[in-house]
């Protein structure tokens, strides 16, 4: 809407100010300047923020849905057969009959058991690590190369040594995993504590607090953000790895139903572990959620002014 | 004799707004008419902030009716600088592809007398070189209503001073309608053709200063003035 205010309007005269003293703008502007007549736009009015929490829900499942849908349409109308892509009856068949006469729950059980215990392990140490490197110089100087030069050895190559090295048993299952979810929680960590604003850390230090105090108190908090995304980065990955390291030397596990299912080309067993991987991933995202929300209180009304 | 004309460079029409339940403006009324520079005052959380980002359109009014410009420029408390850009290039930021040309910048620079920096990085200004940048930001555009939300806070009081005199000067020039919002009460007597209080999220006080230009700190006027704004703002006789 806009609306034209200019001198005809009444309403315009009545609301206005009385005429004030000699204007401190006078001495050098030119009289025509202040008549000019100004265009008045119209801004929206109303509290746009208050939006329902039902909408904000239903955006969020909008996407899943329409790909669940798009799924079930391509193939029962055999545009992409079965063959391809397996229809959602036909993967929901498979669900069952693994839950029925294998032991899919304690697949998923086992399997998330590792992803955790790996995930604890790699991203404890890569936390440890990165306020080392990030905070002290020596850290950094004897550490942060061969960090680097590891980071780039692909973890699946890493899987066949594991075993020779660890077992065919649990412990190389989780070594590796741990090993994958080491390194982004080391970079984010250790970015994020070499980022922490100096002077807050000076004026804590100047105020007596030191050595494990002042990282527990203050620098571990204020680099909060960055471990956080760490950790986000390290639980995907924790999936990840967990389908490398189970198609080689596990008996269980859903790494290990993919395996089977991949070489058998059991395609609606596949499609139940894909589902059940997505699963996970949003779980763990939820999880990060959380304790984000857990571990930075002082973030949650940031944005009310 | 150049008066302020009465027709309006912004209108506020009975705007409430509030945060969750807290009513920060009730019922407000407030017009700006064109080349008036008018002040406005207020405590700590006293919502004048709030209003001027209304008015800027960063923040919606819950209710009620706010006609601005089309043009219409906001200085900040900080200078809010990209610092990844050169300072011609945060003059001429958000300007049409044709219209942001270095020389335009570079003009606008020579009126807060930084015409030399113009190719420096944000970061190597000092604060009050910055504020200056951020101020030919905001005149380059020509805005019918400029928006001065405590620009001079967090100078120190020398360039704070010399600030003052620019700005008043370049309005004086380029004849927008000017809400200044402040917390300085000699600051607003100094620059403004009309001085508001906003207490209780209502405007309690209006008062247009008489004063001569150019105006200095001091003299009975000006005391009388200062003091009835300072009670106005809860600061007792004995405290001042």
């Amino acid at each position: 809407m806009t609306v034209q205010l200019t001198g005809t309007s009444s309403s315009g005269r009545a609301e206005s100010s009385e005429p004030t003293g000699p204007s401190p703008l006078s001495a050098t502007a030119p009289a025509e300047a202040s008549h000019a007549s100004v265009r008045l736009v119209s801004l929206r009015v109303g509290d746009g923020r208050r939006r329902s929490r039902r909408r904000a829900v239903a955006l969020r499942l909008a996407v899943p849905i329409g790909i669940f849908v798009a799924w079930w349409i391509l193939t029962v109308t055999n545009a992409i057969p079965p063959t391809t892509l397996s229809t959602p009856s036909a993967t929901w068949d498979a669900f069952v009959e693994l839950l029925r006469h294998q032991d899919l729950v304690g697949d998923v059980g086992i399997s998330i058991r590792r992803a955790v215990l790996g995930l604890a392990l790699g991203a404890g140490v890569g936390l440890i690590l990165g306020i080392v490197v990030g905070l002290t110089r020596l850290g950094e100087e004897l550490l942060d190369a061969p960090m680097q030069m590891l980071r780039t050895v692909p973890y699946p190559a890493l899987i066949f040594l594991f075993i020779v090295w660890f077992g065919v048993g649990e412990a190389s299952h989780v070594l590796l995993i741990a090993l994958a979810t080491l390194f982004p929680m080391y970079l984010n960590t250790s970015n994020g504590v070499r980022n922490v604003d100096r002077r807050v850390v000076e004026a804590a230090r100047s105020f007596g607090l030191q050595g494990r105090q002042l990282v527990r108190r203050v620098v571990v908090p204020l680099a909060m953000p960055s471990i956080m995304t760490g950790l986000r980065f390290s639980a995907g990955i924790s999936v990840i790895a967990l389908v490398f390291t189970e198609s080689i030397g596990a008996s269980q596990g859903i790494g290990y139903l993919v395996s089977q299912a991949n070489s058998l080309q059991q395609i609606p067993i596949l499609m139940v572990c894909i589902i059940i991987y997505a699963l996970i991933g949003i779980a763990a995202d939820i999880s990060v959620r959380i304790l984000e929300r857990c571990t930075m209180p002082w973030r949650r009304h940031q944005a009310v002014r | 004799m150049n008066l302020p004309t009465t027709q309006p460079a912004a209108m506020v029409v009975e705007v409430s707004k509030s945060f969750g339940d807290r009513e920060v403006l009730a019922d407000l009324d407030l017009t700006v008419s064109q080349g008036e520079f008018v002040a406005l005052l207020g405590a700590s959380g006293s919502g004048k902030t709030t209003l001027l980002r209304i008015l800027a359109g960063l923040e919606m009014a819950s209710s009620g009716e706010v006609l601005v410009p089309e043009v219409r420029t906001v200085v900040y408390q900080e200078p809010r600088l990209v610092a990844s850009m050169r300072v011609w290039r945060n003059v001429v930021i958000g300007l049409p592809r044709g219209e942001a040309t270095r020389q335009r910048a570079v003009a606008a620079l020579r009126e807060v007398g930084l015409e030399a920096q113009a190719d420096s990085w944000p970061g190597t200004l000092s604060g009050g070189e910055a504020q200056r940048v951020a101020l030919a930001r905001a005149l380059v555009r020509e805005p019918q209503l400029l928006l001065l939300d405590e620009p001079f806070a967090a100078l120190d009081a020398l360039t704070r001073l010399k600030m003052q005199g620019l700005v008043a000067e370049l309005c004086g020039r380029h004849h927008p309608g000017v809400l200044l919002v402040t917390h300085d009460v000699e600051e607003a007597i100094l620059l403004a053709d009309r001085v508001l209080v906003l207490t209780d999220s209502k405007i309690s006080l209006d008062r247009t200063v008489e004063l001569a230009r150019p105006r200095r700190i001091g003299g009975e006027a000006f005391d009388e003035l200062r003091d009835q704004l300072l009670a106005e703002l809860g600061v007792l006789a004995g405290q001042r």
